[in-house]
Formats: C-alpha cells, structure tokens, sequence
C-alpha cells in the first residue's frame, strides 16, 4: 500500500492538505499519516526580573522559574497538535480513505520530513504555513526547506482544495520533469486526466522533438496529451497557460540550482509556486 | 548559506526588545565589576573596562552561546596579579594576546572535548572557589578602614537584596551606587573612590602593540601566565555556557565558543585591555532579565563604554564601598549554596573533590590548579570505585585434586592487588585453572599479575593453566575507536 505524509501546521492551509490528502488516498489507496510538527519550543525570554542583583542560589531559583514558564506553554502546544491531528485524520476517515494515523512530533519540520519520509511515496504540505506573511506573497519559509531536502515528490496544497480534473507539466527538459513525466506514466493517480504540456521556451524542431517524445511516453500510458510551446519568463508562460485551460494542477521538478545562485536571482521554482493559484507537484 | 543568514538573523534580533533591556542590565552591573577586577590585578580601572567593552562586543560576533555575557573577570584577573607586580602592564597586554592565541588553538584542535573529564563536583568547587575568590579580593578594601566603610557596605547590601521586593523594575546594585555616591559627596565623608583607584577611560580605546621586547625571555615570561589564562577562561566560559544551555533550554556551539573566547582577547590585548572569560554572575542576571540574544552581549559591552565616557566624572567619586557592596552580592550569588547542605548526602568521594578544589584554589589563587586537582582526584576515586567490580569464585573437583577459578570483572593496575590475594596458594592440588573469560583486563599490569599468579601456583607444584584468555585479553583496548568495528562493543560486553 502506497503512503503519504500530510503535514499539517494549524493554518488555513490545514484543511486543503487533509483534502487534498483524502484525494490522493481515495485514488490510488493509500495510507496517510498526518503529522503536526511542534515546532523548536521558543523559550520564554520574558524578564523574570530587571533587578540585576544575584540572591544566593540565583541560578536553581532562575531555572525552576523558567522551566515553569515553558512548562505551561509546551502543554498548549502540545494539547493543540493533539487535536489538530486527530481532527485531520477523523475528517480523511470520513472522506474515504482507508488507513490515516496521527503523528506528533517534536523539533524542525526538515528534520521531521527526514525522518518521516523513509518509507513514504509522497509528501504533503501547504504553500504557506502559520507564520507566513500573506500580504507580502512570501511562500512559507519551510516550505524551500522541505522540497529541498525531501527525496520524495512534495504535493504542495493550494487554499482550497478543488477536484483535480486536468494537470499541466511544465516541460523545462530537466531530469527533474523527466523523473516526473516517467513517475506518472507508470502511476494511477492522473490516470484519465487530460495532461498540458508547456514548455517556455524558442520553438525550434530540436525542442519539440524533446518534448514530444517526453508526451509520447505519457500517450503510450493512456494519457491525453496537449502540447504548448511558447516563449516568454516560464512562471508567467505556465501561469498564463494554467488559468487559461482550467488546469487543476501543476507538475514540475523543482530547485535544480544551488541555494547560493537562487538567493542571489531568486528561484523559478518559488518563483513559479507563487504565481499559480493551483495545487503543485514537485519532483526532483 | 540562508540558513546561516537565518540563524544569524534569529540570534541577533530574535529577541530585540528584551535583549536592548537586559543590556542595559548587564552594562551597569559590569562596570563596577570591570573596575573591580582591574583593582584585583592591580591595574588601573581602564584596563578592565577597556576589556570588559571590547571581550562582550567582539564575543556577541564571534562566540558559540548567544546571551552568554564574557567581560574581565575575577578568575583570570587573580592569574595576574603577579606578573603585573614583577613586570609591569605592558607584560600584561601580551599575555593577553598570547592567552588569546592559546585559546584559538585549543578551539581549532576542539579540545572542548576535555571539559567531559570536569565532573559535576569539580565544577561545583570551581564555582565556589570562584565565588571565594571574589570575596576575598574584597578584603583590602575592608580592612584598616573606618567604620563608616563598614556601615557605607551594609547599607548597600541593604539595597541590593531589599529594593528588588518593592520593585523589580529597576536594577538594584545601580541604586545602590547612586544613594551611596550621594550620600558621600553630600556630607563629604571621607572615602576612598574609584577615582583612587587609577586612570579611567576618557577616549574610546585604540590600537596599540604591547611594548615588550620580542625575545625568546619574554614569551618565557608570559607564557606561564597565558597558559594559566587560557586554561581558566576556557573553563569558566565552557561551564557557564553549559549553565545558559541549561537555563534557556538551547544548544550552544562548545568549540566555536573556545576559538570566539581567543578572538576576544587576542584582540582585547591590541587595544590595551586585559584578559577575560564569560561570566557567571552577568551570564545569569543577562538570562534573568530577558536577556537571550547576541544583540544583549552586544549592547551590554557598547552601553558600557558609553555610558563610562559619558560619565566618567560621576564614576570618579563613586565610593569603593557601593563597589564591594556589589561584589559581596556577586560572589553570594555565584556561590553553590546547596552544594553546602548536599555534603551530607553526596557520596563522600565526590564532597572530598569539590573540597579538594576549593581548597587548592583558595591556597594557590590559581582556578586551573584547583580544576587540575580535583580531576585527578575524581579520576583516582572511579579506578577506585570500578576496582571492587570484580569477583573470583571456585570449585573443587570431586577428587579435590584439582580447583577451577572463575575470575569476573574489571582487572587493571587499582585491582591487581585484590586480584591476586584470591587466589589460595598453601591449598596442595594437582590442577589449577584459572578461567578468564568473564574478566575484563584493562591493561599490563593485569596481565602480568596474572603471570604471577600462574607461576606461583607452579612453584608450589601444581600444574596451572588458564582459559579464555583470548577473549579476556581483547578488553585491552588503547585505541578510543573500538565503537567504529562492528560488534565490537558486544565483544567487549559479552565477557
């Protein structure tokens, strides 16, 4: 049996991962864990006291009062995550879906992916979590993080979940789509779904003999394929594309440059997961 | 490389309101130490708050433990006191340097490593010891004075340990200075001041080569002193990071700490500061005012010479007695006061090394002799401890002419004795076997015990013969790498 670990964080995100969770789970039958990360505990760092002075046996007395203060908060944290888990996973039962169990965890999302990924086929997560900054378009900050090191593909949930009825792969020729394009042909969960294919990118023979070798592996699956050349910036050519032919969800190999040449150009990969409204699929 | 940006950013202005506060805490509560710790070395105040300023701004960059505060500190002022006397300031400074150096390299070799050898009850003398120390330095200041000293302390202390139960607001030793400094200049009491003491600063401090002659005399010199330094600000500062690690639940970088500390005074030597380490005291009333981030180190050491340039005139006439009034509580605060009621139920091995600390530091004013000895002592007491986990037992054949040993257990140089003396040698049998397969044998002085034992039996005119042997002797191990072979440990544990 397939599985896939949904992460979910408490944000509006939460419930469109579960969705889009039950979606994969009821179509290929697989089993979910849900997994909420409490994050590296903040410790307090409220004053204790201004007083400056050091009473004897100032370091037991500071410990123990500062132990208390984070005491308190870690129970919260823990009681929300609890819940927030049990729900996800009661809503994926009832959405259809056979096999979900509740995971809680301690410590850094990335750490948790890494572990927790082993022996998962897919991964899923929110475009932006709770600390993100919504006015601003900023991805969630763990989200790079996570595509970055997971091994696996990374479903990255959109708002709201919408049914998937016809996907977009964003050809940019690297062995990253390619992995993808092979990874979907062999798999059921697009199974019937009409696919575009979009390269952004000069229109010459050499290019649109790539790609139609690439969409002829999809053909020889069953697969509907459409094939768009067109030049321009790929995120504003695949944006462009996806609104236009009511795609439901994109698939695309995700950061295949150093975070050093991405944080000084930015990242068509983040660049590109900002831009579109939909659910993303990565592969790397 | 984000991720370093992140973190930086995180531990720089993760906390920026508390951190500016508890700054300021800091930066009060280190002057009267800075000045305090110079007069120890006997050198002037400028010296330690030169230091002070430059050992917390430079740290805040450079350390591994955001939130620990490191200044001039009584530990590695004490160290100096005699190559100021017999050489003069300059010797001084470059010892500094050298301390500085010293350090870089123990970080760059990670010899943090060796701070696990400094067991809890070293630790525990080395922070008594410390908290003595500071007490003591206070002494000239209250001998051969008059009385009003005495009562100037006493109301001092009043104000430190009573203001805090009105109000937590306000720090209390920074009232202390205030209402006694008042209280002088007002009925112009007749004290001494800080101004007494030395030169303070007037100018931001500058860059500067220690004037010493390069000679190979002069390292001989500095160089027992750097060492000592070194040694003891690396100790300190590893101890009271492992006290921040504990109080805000964090980890810190124990090596990048180590090279950071070398940083600090080497470049604290160029620009005519002594040598410092973390501290204990600020560390925790840094943490106990919010104080988390590099952000406090940082402004704890700017807002200190700021308000030193500031006011350098009010600080002139600030009464020593303010000053002693705040060192008494440093060194209450800083002392183990439950290490006191623990003698009674801690083992006594481990009272006898905390003990055994304090007293070598009290006697030789020296931190790392007195980490040196209970180490030692610590090590002595477990080849002690491990030497009574060992047992022989034996069986007579049914003949009784021949007796089967069976050694079990830990077999090195502290049980060799125990070891040998059960085996009974005036019994008259034909056969002896002595079976080593259970035993541990740690080294050569075991095995040659056994040799004798062996040779022994023989003379008495018994045939002797040992089993197992092979598989006793693998527990030699000198290499610390046995972990890496694979089914090593259950080799070693299956005897």
């Amino acid at each position: 049996m397939p599985k896939i670990i949904a992460f979910i964080d408490g944000s509006t995100y939460s419930q469109s991962v579960i969705d889009h969770a039950a979606w994969v789970a009821t179509t290929i039958g697989a089993s979910v864990d849900v997994v909420h990360v409490i994050g590296r505990r903040e410790t307090t760092s409220m004053p204790v006291s201004l007083s400056g002075n050091l009473e004897a046996g100032a370091q037991e007395t500071l410990l123990e009062e500062l132990a208390e203060h984070d005491r308190e908060k870690a129970r919260l944290s823990r009681q929300r995550g609890r819940l927030l888990v049990d729900d996800g996973v009661a809503r994926l039962l009832a959405a259809g879906a056979t096999q979900a169990h509740a995971r809680l965890r301690h410590g850094d999302i990335v750490e948790a992916v890494q572990e927790l990924e082993a022996d998962a086929d897919l991964v899923l997560i929110g475009k932006r979590g709770e600390a993100a900054d919504f006015a601003k378009m900023h991805l969630g900050s763990n989200l790079e993080r996570v595509v970055r090191s997971s091994r696996k593909p990374v479903l990255v949930a959109s708002r709201k979940f919408k049914p998937i009825r016809r996907f977009l792969i964003a050809y940019d020729g690297g062995p990253s789509v390619l992995k993808a394009i092979d990874t979907i042909a062999n798999g059921t969960l697009f199974r019937g779904m009409p696919c575009h294919m979009v390269l952004a990118g000069k229109d010459t023979p050499e290019a649109r003999g790539k790609v139609e070798a690439s969409a002829n592996t999809l053909r020889a699956s069953g697969y509907e394929v459409e094939i768009h050349i067109e030049e321009g910036p790929p995120e504003e050519v695949i944006a462009r594309h996806a609104e236009a032919d009511h795609i439901d969800l994109l698939v695309m190999g995700a950061y295949g440059h150093s975070r050093v040449r991405s944080f000084i150009i930015g990242s068509t990969t983040s660049e590109m997961i900002r831009s579109v409204l939909i659910p993303v699929m990565l592969f790397r | 490389m984000i991720e370093f940006m992140g973190r930086m950013r995180s531990e720089w202005f993760g906390n920026v309101r508390a951190d500016v506060l508890a700054g300021l805490v800091v930066a009060l509560a280190l002057i009267p130490e800075a000045i305090a710790f110079s007069i120890i070395a006997g050198v002037d105040p400028k010296i330690g708050l030169y230091a002070s300023f430059s050992i917390a701004v430079l740290i805040a960059f450079v350390g591994g433990r955001p939130g620990m505060i490191s200044a001039a500190t009584a530990a590695t002022a004490v160290l100096m006191v005699t190559l100021v006397r017999d050489h003069g300031l300059q010797y001084l400074l470059a010892a500094t340097v050298l301390a500085g150096l010293l350090q870089i390299g123990a970080g760059l070799l990670k010899l943090g490593y060796v701070m696990r050898f400094v067991s809890k009850s070293v630790m525990t003398g080395f922070v008594n010891a410390l908290a003595i120390l500071i007490f003591m330095a206070q002494l000239p200041e209250l001998t051969n004075v008059t009385w009003l000293t005495y009562v100037m302390v006493a109301v001092g202390l009043a104000i430190i340990y009573l203001v805090p139960r009105l109000t937590k607001a306000v720090p209390s030793p920074l009232i202390c200075i205030i209402v006694l400094t008042a209280i002088s200049v007002v009925f112009n009491f007749d004290l001494r001041t800080v101004g007494d003491m030395g030169e303070l600063p007037s100018t931001l401090p500058v860059f500067m080569i220690p004037q010493i002659p390069l000679t190979l005399e002069t390292l001989m010199i500095i160089l027992p002193y750097s060492a000592a330094v070194a040694v003891v600000g690396l100790l300190e500062s590893l101890m009271t990071a492992t006290i921040v690690d504990d109080l805000t639940d964090t980890k810190s970088d124990k090596n990048q700490e180590c090279i950071g500390q070398g940083i600090a005074n080497t470049a604290t030597g160029f620009i005519g500061g002594m040598a410092g380490c973390a501290m204990i005291g600020q560390s925790i009333i840094n943490v106990k005012s919010g104080g988390r981030g590099r952000l406090s180190t940082f402004l704890a050491g700017a807002f200190l010479l700021f308000l030193i340039l500031v006011l350098g005139d009010f600080v002139r006439v600030i009464p020593m007695a303010a000053l002693v009034a705040i060192m008494i509580m440093v060194s209450i605060g800083t002392f183990s006061w439950s290490s006191i009621r623990n003698l009674t139920t801690h083992p006594r091995s481990s009272s006898i090394v905390m003990l055994a600390t304090v007293a070598s530091v009290v006697y030789t004013h020296n931190l790392a002799i007195g980490v040196l000895v209970g180490v030692l002592l610590s090590g002595i007491f477990f080849a002690w401890k491990i030497a009574q986990i060992f047992r022989v037992t034996s069986t007579l054949s049914d003949d009784g002419r021949e007796r089967t040993y069976r050694v079990e257990g830990q077999i090195f140089f502290a049980s060799v004795d125990d070891f040998t003396a059960a085996f009974d040698f005036k019994e008259a049998i034909d056969k002896v076997t002595i079976d080593v397969t259970h035993a541990h044998i740690w080294d050569i002085s075991s095995v040659q015990a056994l040799d004798m034992i062996i040779l022994k039996f023989r003379r008495e005119g018994a045939e002797a013969e040992v089993v197992g042997m092979n598989e006793a002797s693998e527990t030699i191990v000198d290499r610390l790498a046995i972990h890496d072979k694979p089914g090593a440990l259950e080799r070693l544990m299956g005897h």
